[in-house]
């Protein structure tokens, strides 16, 4: 019972960063079409941000992270903001071109960062009550677990509320289901392209945050691995959806990590595929397609 | 005077030379009928003239040049817009529908639950889940929430039942006597009802134009010119 427990945990938490990556990719490309390879490495660059940020403050872990976060977040959202301002505005409606732009970017960002801070991973900064346990139905959970699924609940609880009560939030619910007609009714739709592009780099460098905690570490390659599982989330949650994000991303997480154990390690991955394959075959369009709810 | 002139207006898309120098001119006040027969360019028309389509040619309203403008630049000059397939957003609801088409401070609810109440009952209602005609009276009151001095209509009685055609025409002649309509419409009933100006495209020009009386009093040019029995009925 206390190992179902610490996965299930430990399941959530890794749905948590899932759902953090797979919401802005999911927005992005339900409102504007736009498939975002480079949104791995903000996750990257929001991490290394963080860190950065905090090596150069005094002050407890807590401190630390807690100011480093605010800047990665806020690094990642002005990166976000300035890939779609410059690189990807002037492509709309060039679809090939996009994928090679933003998969370049990726590429070029993750040397980048590889060039500045080396190979070898980074220690990041992760209070000690984080790293403490603490016991739920028998099993020994690391706290850092429940300030992930409380993040990802705040976030989608937020997302929410955005897109239901403000006007930027009804322009964007909109734009996922028809975006010409948006502009036909006089509304500047580029404006909410920009500031999903920002919501999407906070998000993603927030799941950058999290991972750090979740592995202590912070290495060059953690947006890429992390955006493999976002992108199926996305698919099996349906493009523009963030309810079905989140329960796709609670799904992708739980089923790894039931399987790495229950099955044998490593088969985590392949039946994360497997999954993806039974919505693709069933529901083609995924969960919850093109409504942004 | 005329308020809206098009003027060799071109539009390809893909291999299709779909207007080939659409020219005519809309007089400011009531209602000017863009007929002809189907895929002659009626609708692209309305789309160019909206932006909604890459186009060569120039579109004036009031003397200001406007195909250099983007869409939504476009409608906030006062261009209201009510496509053909209505458009409205079906995850909205209909209150959010109208909510969303807000420009101005003083956005004309009355006048819009005045031609159309039954939205305002419905308004917690999801879009997509209403009826055609519903959704009609919504894309109708999104343009007319707006005081925009003209309104492009597309085919606002398409597929809808005779009773609705009747309430949407109505709704129509009330609206022409706060704008300019230009209406592309099928039905010549409702033409007759409402239009005073026709502009006829055949291939992609213009064939006809002129007031809509003289044309539908003429069975045979009508025949000649849409394809059609037509004349007053």
């Amino acid at each position: 019972m206390s190992t179902f427990v610490l996965l299930t945990i430990t399941g959530l938490g890794l749905g948590a960063m899932y759902f953090l990556i797979a919401s802005g990719l999911s927005l992005i490309y339900g409102l504007m079409g736009v498939l975002n390879f480079a949104h791995g490495a903000l996750i990257t660059v929001g991490a290394y941000a963080t860190w950065w940020m905090s090596t150069k403050i005094d002050g407890s872990a807590g401190i630390k992270l807690l100011v480093g976060a605010v800047f990665g977040l806020a690094v990642g959202a002005v990166v976000a903001m300035l890939i779609e301002l410059v690189l990807i505005r002037p492509l709309y409606r060039r679809p090939v071109e996009q994928v090679l732009v933003t998969v370049g970017l990726a590429l070029v960002l993750n040397a980048l960062v590889e060039a500045i801070w080396g190979f070898d991973a980074r220690p990041f900064p992760v209070p000690s009550w984080m790293i403490d346990t603490t016991s739920v139905l028998g099993a020994s959970i690391p706290n850092d677990r429940f300030v992930e699924i409380a993040a990802a609940a705040v976030v989608l609880a937020g997302l929410n509320g955005f897109l239901r009560f403000t006007r930027f939030g009804l322009i964007i619910r909109a734009g996922v289901e028809n975006r010409a007609m948006v502009t036909a009714l006089g509304i500047d739709v580029r404006k909410a392209f920009t500031l999903v592009f920002a919501i999407g780099g906070a998000l993603a460098a927030l799941a950058g945050v999290l991972s750090g905690v979740y592995y202590g570490v912070v290495d060059p390659g953690r947006g890429t691995s992390l955006l493999i599982f976002a992108f199926i989330v996305v698919v099996i949650g349906g493009f523009g959806s963030i309810g079905g994000t989140a329960v796709a991303a609670v799904a992708v997480g739980l089923i790894q990590q039931y399987a790495n154990y229950y099955a044998s390690s490593g088969l985590g991955d392949l039946a994360v595929v497997l999954l993806l394959a039974i919505v693709l075959l069933l529901k083609p369009e995924g969960l919850a397609p093109k409504v942004a709810h | 005077m005329a308020l809206i002139r098009v003027d060799d207006l071109h539009v390809h898309l893909g291999e299709s030379h779909v207007l080939q120098g659409v020219s005519f001119e809309v007089p400011e006040g009531g209602v000017t009928a863009l007929l002809g027969r189907n895929g002659v360019g009626k609708t692209t028309t309305l789309r160019a003239m909206m932006g909604l389509v890459p186009r060569r040619g120039t579109v004036a309203l009031a003397g200001e040049e406007l195909t250099r403008l983007r869409t939504h630049a476009i409608v906030r000059r006062g261009i209201g817009y009510v496509p053909e397939d209505r458009d409205v957003f079906a995850g909205l609801s209909v209150e959010e529908n109208l909510r969303l088409a807000e420009r101005g401070p003083k956005p004309r609810y009355e006048l819009v639950y005045e031609l159309f109440p039954e939205l305002k009952v419905r308004g917690a209602q999801k879009a997509g889940t209403l009826s055609g005609g519903q959704q009609q009276m919504v894309a109708i009151a999104r343009a007319l929430l707006n005081d925009n001095p003209v309104l492009l209509v597309d085919e606002p009685t398409k597929g809808l039942a005779p009773l609705l055609v009747t309430e949407v025409a109505a709704a129509l002649e009330r609206a022409a006597e706060l704008t300019t309509v230009l209406l592309v419409e099928q039905n010549l009933a409702v033409v007759a009802r409402v239009a005073q100006q026709v502009v006829v495209l055949d291939m992609g020009k213009v064939v006809h134009s002129g007031p809509a009386a003289e044309l539908l009093g003429d069975p045979e040019k009508v025949r000649a010119l849409l394809g059609v029995h037509g004349g007053s009925h």
